[in-house]
């Protein structure tokens, strides 16, 4: 499953790393928008499978940021 | 000899502070407090702060036919040139993406001018003259600029009292929102998730400024000095060619311009004009008017959604009242709180710029009403 970007901000941090366990609702990444800290949450269980952007990359809305497996 | 001695200690401003003069200062050294230490708007407390401080010493001409400060005053706001100056830069700060995303949020920002309406009867029921209670009740727009610019045109005397009730009410938006949106919402409809916005497009971000001058505009002539001048920035930055007149616009010009608006709207504060019981007729008015404007957003949310099947959350009414972007801001943890994965911050944003324009042009119909 895709972990996307609820809206559009600048990555912070990615606060996993691949292969690690995630459940459903454990931060996985910090963005920012509009000079606020907004955490994203994994949507499910499962691993890490790939992370997709990394600190200071420009997202947009329903960007992908990582999979979770 | 002794008459020459007499006439220099006359001449120094020690002799001549008032009592007033003092409580002035510890109202600026207030400010600076604020500033300083709990970092509220500091880039307009600071200079409004020190120019509340310098204005009230006595003799310094500071204020005078061609005193410094009065120059600030004179050719910066009476003649309502830094208002403009400062939307232009504002508007090439503004993404009007969620808006044209969701042009619903748009009405929310147009109910959250019940505040400057209620305000403005509230106003008049105290004792203020019609042009003073326009001045005082657009404090209600939660919008620094737009309120200079209509309490210099229609109550220039509440100038002082006005902006600076503006400024610390918009700094209190973290405390006024929560309490007020909380009252009118259920758990239930705080925690809806709002759909995913669509992606809009760069075309329709470039006509939308011109669009709006032509709706705006035309239907309410004397909005134009701010909005225009809003819309050209907003234009600056969408249409992508002129990087470097976004750029001043938004920060070099800005920042020149905030410290000259900052002083004159200080220097306005000496003790004879803001030490009178209508500055804390400003003040009480200015909080009805706040909480009025927040709980319209919220209604409005809610009666829409009443008529319409895709649900938005009622806290995002709240953000009508503009102070951008601290209202979204605001909304967008009242949500999280709910719900940690709902995002409300872009949908905030919505009826926050639209609350900005609908600030503008409030003030726009208010002049044209009472200055005929």
């Amino acid at each position: 499953m895709e972990v996307v970007t609820p809206m559009p901000g600048t990555v912070l941090s990615i606060d996993v790393s691949e292969g690690q366990k995630v459940n459903a609702n454990d931060e996985v990444a910090t963005i920012e928008a509009m000079k606020m800290e907004v955490k994203i949450y994994a949507p499910g269980n499962g691993t890490i499978k790939e992370i997709k952007v990394g600190p200071g990359d420009t997202l947009n809305v329903n960007d992908v940021v990582m999979i979770i497996e | 000899m002794q008459e020459q001695i007499a006439k220099n200690l006359a001449d120094m401003g020690v002799f001549h502070l008032t009592a007033g003069n003092l409580v002035m200062w510890l109202v600026a050294f207030g400010l600076f407090y604020l500033a300083i230490k709990k970092q509220i708007e500091p880039l307009l407390l600071i200079p409004i702060g020190f120019g509340i401080f310098i204005a009230n010493f006595p003799l310094t001409g500071l204020l005078g036919e061609h005193g410094l400060f009065e120059i600030f005053y004179k050719y910066g706001i009476s003649n309502e040139l830094i208002p403009p100056l400062i939307f232009l830069g504002l508007g090439a700060m503004t993404d009007f993406g969620p808006v044209l995303a969701n042009p619903k949020t748009f009405l929310l920002g147009a109910a959250a001018q019940l505040g400057v309406y209620g305000a403005f009867f509230a106003a008049l029921l105290l004792g203020f003259t019609l042009p003073e209670a326009a001045a005082v009740g657009i404090i209600g727009g939660a919008d620094g600029p737009t309120s200079i610019f209509l309490s210099n045109a229609l109550a220039p005397h509440l100038l002082g009292a006005v902006a600076v009730a503006a400024y610390s009410y918009m700094a209190l938006v973290p405390i006024i929102i929560p309490p007020v949106a909380r009252a009118l919402t259920t758990k239930q409809e705080r925690s809806i998730v709002m759909t995913q916005m669509r992606v809009v497009s760069k075309g329709e971000k470039i006509v939308f400024p011109l669009l709006g001058c032509i709706v705006i505009i035309s239907l309410v002539p004397k909005s134009a000095p701010l909005i225009a001048m809003f819309m050209l920035g907003n234009l600056f930055m969408e249409c992508g060619v002129v990087e470097r007149l976004t750029d001043v616009s938004r920060n070099a010009m800005m920042n020149i311009v905030t410290i000259l608006l900052g002083l004159g709207v200080g220097s306005r504060m000496t003790a004879e004009t803001f030490l009178r019981l209508d500055t804390i007729g400003v003040f009480i008015i200015g909080i009805v008017a706040f909480t009025i404007a927040c709980a319209g957003g919220v209604l409005m949310a809610k009666f829409m959604n009443i008529c319409s099947k895709n649900k938005i959350n009622p806290l995002i009414g709240a953000a009508g009242v503009s102070a951008v972007p601290m209202a979204a801001r605001v909304v967008h943890m009242m949500g999280a709180k709910e719900n940690p994965q709902n995002y409300l911050l872009m949908h905030a944003m919505g009826p926050n710029v639209a609350g900005v324009i609908g600030t503008a042009v409030c003030a726009g119909a208010l002049i044209s009403a009472l200055t005929g």
